[in-house]
């Protein structure tokens, strides 16, 4: 089968367009922006052990992100365990554990990798370079930000025709011009505190050698799901303070990257499979009408 | 009774305005049961879109921040896609392996999966939030190209472009447009091609957006191996549906059909209940292999392990079998009730994903259960999608043969066309 010049060009012109597609539609890398930056992310330390729920933290954070600021005198909050609002980007818990009451902050993790900015197919959801995890308005509200985040952290304004994503975004709004986060600069605690992560990861180790009793040994965050900005300290095994431990270590954008690595090979070799297969089956068929038994 | 279909000769402008209003009043019976019962069903369901638009998705779905997807995705946009897949695997036996045998249904099946995409992958502007912003992964400066959703979405869109470029020459010969159609029959086996790739990869896209949700889906459902089982399933989902589809069709719309068309049709159906047997137990293969190696067994035994025996066994391997009979037979009846079994199956599986295995530890209290709204507005879309066919296909070359002069065209060129690798709308019948 001789191929001449016009087919020729057709197959090639396939393949360019094929390739050129390939680049489009497919990552050009699939790790978030986690890889090689001069800037160290920035995270947060909690304490867990010197929390003593005052909420002061959930006022700061509701009054810096123009929230309904809640009534932190009211205890009654503690009885059952809260999940973060469209309302409330921070909440403090308590839980009954082996070594009494803990009190523990959640909010966004700020993975290192996160999968909710993997997820976002329009950079709404992105990871900045000072470490925080921010949403912008381009989002199209499809909430697989929503699936895809093992915290379940990003929440989504149903009651409204213009919703939002609403979620922790440490501050990143106010850090040009106030020197931490404002839960951080308001706990009376000293509970939370705000650095580097590799800065607080140091501290925490130290603080576990110290006081080897007052702590389990294990930074909550420091692998966790590739790592995360806000890092834990606890007394009690995470479990106990709502934490799931079944996470992995694997950053979530992994999982998708097989999948993603698989479509420039698929686009570039199933047109060419199919041409093949097209082309073969063509010649059988002249073969036939060539003697007529067709028709 | 075999409809002759007239070409209309549209000069101007005004000619197709003229032919388009007369094409636009209904042509059939007005009250009949199906209409009856579908119109006040999109009537209520058009409302209720306009008022989930003005008062956002939390006044007509069920959705909670525990459960962000519901059936708008989990049966909408997963199970209607999975359906559609019958159009690349059909276009992929007629255009590619050139099997005529397939070809007098060929362009029902394409229309099928170009309607399905259009108001079922349609579907998620209803369900994004934020619709406004629905051309942002298309148009604009940020592009998430590391989200599945992206990929997703492109092709969804480069695929609907796809399947209308299969189905054009139906248009062409429904409006006379001699020329035009020349050149756009032209294009079909390339649109085939890159749809045949298009289709693979967001069939199993959409199977890739459940793999971040790695830690709230039942370790039964989860492997990294879901975008393979979710292209697989599309194989026989798609099958399933162009052998129920076909059915129908062969009954509402009979008097477009020639005696041809119905003696060979009993034989399409035996060669698809082939073909989907051998898909379901290439899947259920797989199926098994994954749970072999994921070590998963000892959760067998628990209510949701039994849940998944009941979606493997009776949705799975027994559908196989049926379908194996109904060939072994030759028994239609059978290829039926079990394209019906498979696509029931296909339903628990892509709900499985989205909504029943998805945080099945959540207690039944907090879970997303569909609200009469939601139900209703899918209902609404189907039925819409039912008479768009209906309307098409009264009007359209799609069952009934092409027009003399399409057909006269191809004869005479057939040597060419043939070199070519033009399609040959209906040369089985010629």
């Amino acid at each position: 089968m001789g191929i001449d010049r016009r087919s020729f060009l057709k197959i090639l012109g396939a393949g360019l367009a094929g390739a050129a597609l390939g680049n489009v539609l497919t990552p050009r890398t699939v790790r978030a922006t986690a890889a090689a930056h001069a800037k160290e992310f920035m995270g947060v330390l909690v304490d867990t052990t010197r929390c003593v729920g005052c909420r002061t933290c959930e006022a700061a954070c509701a009054d810096a992100h123009s929230l309904s600021v809640p009534d932190i005198a009211d205890s009654s909050v503690f009885s059952k365990e809260r999940p973060t609002s469209v309302g409330q980007w921070t909440v403090v818990n308590r839980y009954e554990t082996e070594k009494g009451e803990v009190f523990a902050k959640r909010q966004c993790m700020h993975c290192n990798q996160p999968g909710c900015v993997a997820a976002c197919l329009v950079k709404a959801m992105q990871k900045r370079e000072e470490g925080p995890v921010t949403w912008d308005t381009n989002c199209m509200g499809c909430r697989y930000c929503m699936t895809s985040c093992p915290f379940e952290i990003p929440k989504f304004e149903y009651g409204s025709a213009t919703p939002k994503i609403q979620k922790c975004n440490m501050c990143w709004d106010r850090l040009g011009k106030e020197e931490k986060p404002t839960c951080v600069a308001n706990c009376p605690e000293k509970a939370l505190l705000y650095g580097t992560r590799r800065e607080l990861i140091e501290e925490a180790n130290r603080r576990i050698y110290q006081k080897p009793g007052e702590y389990v040994p294990h930074i909550y965050g420091e692998h966790e799901v590739g790592g995360t900005g806000y890092l834990y300290l606890s007394k009690v095994p995470f479990e106990q303070i709502g934490f799931r431990t079944d996470l992995g270590t694997t950053p979530y954008p992994e999982f998708t990257k097989g999948f993603l690595y698989s479509v420039p090979l698929v686009l570039l070799l199933w047109p060419a499979f199919l041409i093949g297969v097209n082309t073969l089956t063509k010649k059988g068929e002249e073969e036939i009408g060539g003697k007529g038994g067709r028709s | 009774m075999n409809e002759t279909a007239t070409t209309p000769e549209i000069k101007s402008v005004k000619d197709f305005w003229i032919f388009l209003c007369g094409e636009l009043k209904p042509k059939g019976k007005i009250f009949t049961t199906f209409n009856v019962i579908s119109f006040p069903i999109i009537v209520l369901g058009a409302a209720l879109i306009l008022f989930r638009l003005v008062k956002g998705l939390g006044a007509v779905t069920n959705l909670s921040q525990e459960f962000p997807w519901g059936i708008w995705i989990g049966f909408d946009v997963m199970v209607g896609v999975a359906f559609a897949g019958g159009a690349y695997i059909l276009t992929f036996v007629v255009y590619i392996l050139r099997s005529e045998k397939y070809h007098p249904i060929a362009r029902a099946t394409v229309l099928n999966g170009f309607l399905a995409y259009v108001f079922y992958a349609g579907a998620i502007f209803l369900d994004l939030g934020r619709w406004w912003n629905i051309t942002n992964p298309i148009f604009g400066n940020k592009f998430g190209v590391n989200s599945v959703l992206f990929l997703v979405s492109w092709h969804f869109m480069l695929y609907m472009i796809s399947l209308f470029i299969e189905f054009s020459p139906a248009v062409a010969e429904w409006l006379g447009f001699k020329r035009i159609r020349k050149i756009l029959a032209s294009l079909t086996v390339g649109a085939v091609i890159f749809g045949i790739a298009l289709s693979t990869l967001h069939q199993s896209g959409l199977g890739a957006l459940f793999l971040m949700a790695k830690s709230k889906i039942h370790p039964l459902w989860y492997t990294e191996f879901i975008p393979v089982l979710f292209f697989l399933s599309s194989i026989f989902a798609g099958l399933s549906m162009v052998i129920f589809e076909g059915t129908i069709s062969h009954k509402v719309f009979a008097n477009q059909i020639d005696h041809d068309g119905h003696e060979s049709f009993d034989r399409i159906l035996i060669g698809l209940g082939k073909g989907c047997a051998g898909a379901l137990f290439v899947y259920f293969f797989m199926k098994i292999l994954i749970l072999i190696h994921g070590k998963q067994w000892p959760l067998l035994t628990t209510p949701m392990g039994t849940w998944y025996l009941i979606e493997l066994i009776g949705f799975v391997l027994l559908p196989c079998f049926l379908f194996l009979h109904g060939v072994r037979y030759e028994n239609v009846t059978a290829i039926r009730m079990a394209a019906i079994l498979s696509m029931l199956g296909i339903l628990i599986n892509r709900l499985n994903y989205s909504v029943i295995a998805y945080k099945w530890y959540v207690p039944l209290s907090q879970r997303y259960i569909p609200s009469w709204m939601e139900i209703v507005i899918t209902l609404a879309i189907l039925f819409t999608e039912v008479w768009a066919f209906r309307w098409i296909v009264n009007r359209m070359p799609v069952l009934r043969e092409s027009p003399a002069w399409a057909t006269e065209e191809k004869t005479v060129k057939k040597s060419v066309t043939i070199r070519k690798g033009v399609p040959q709308w209906k040369v089985s019948a010629m």
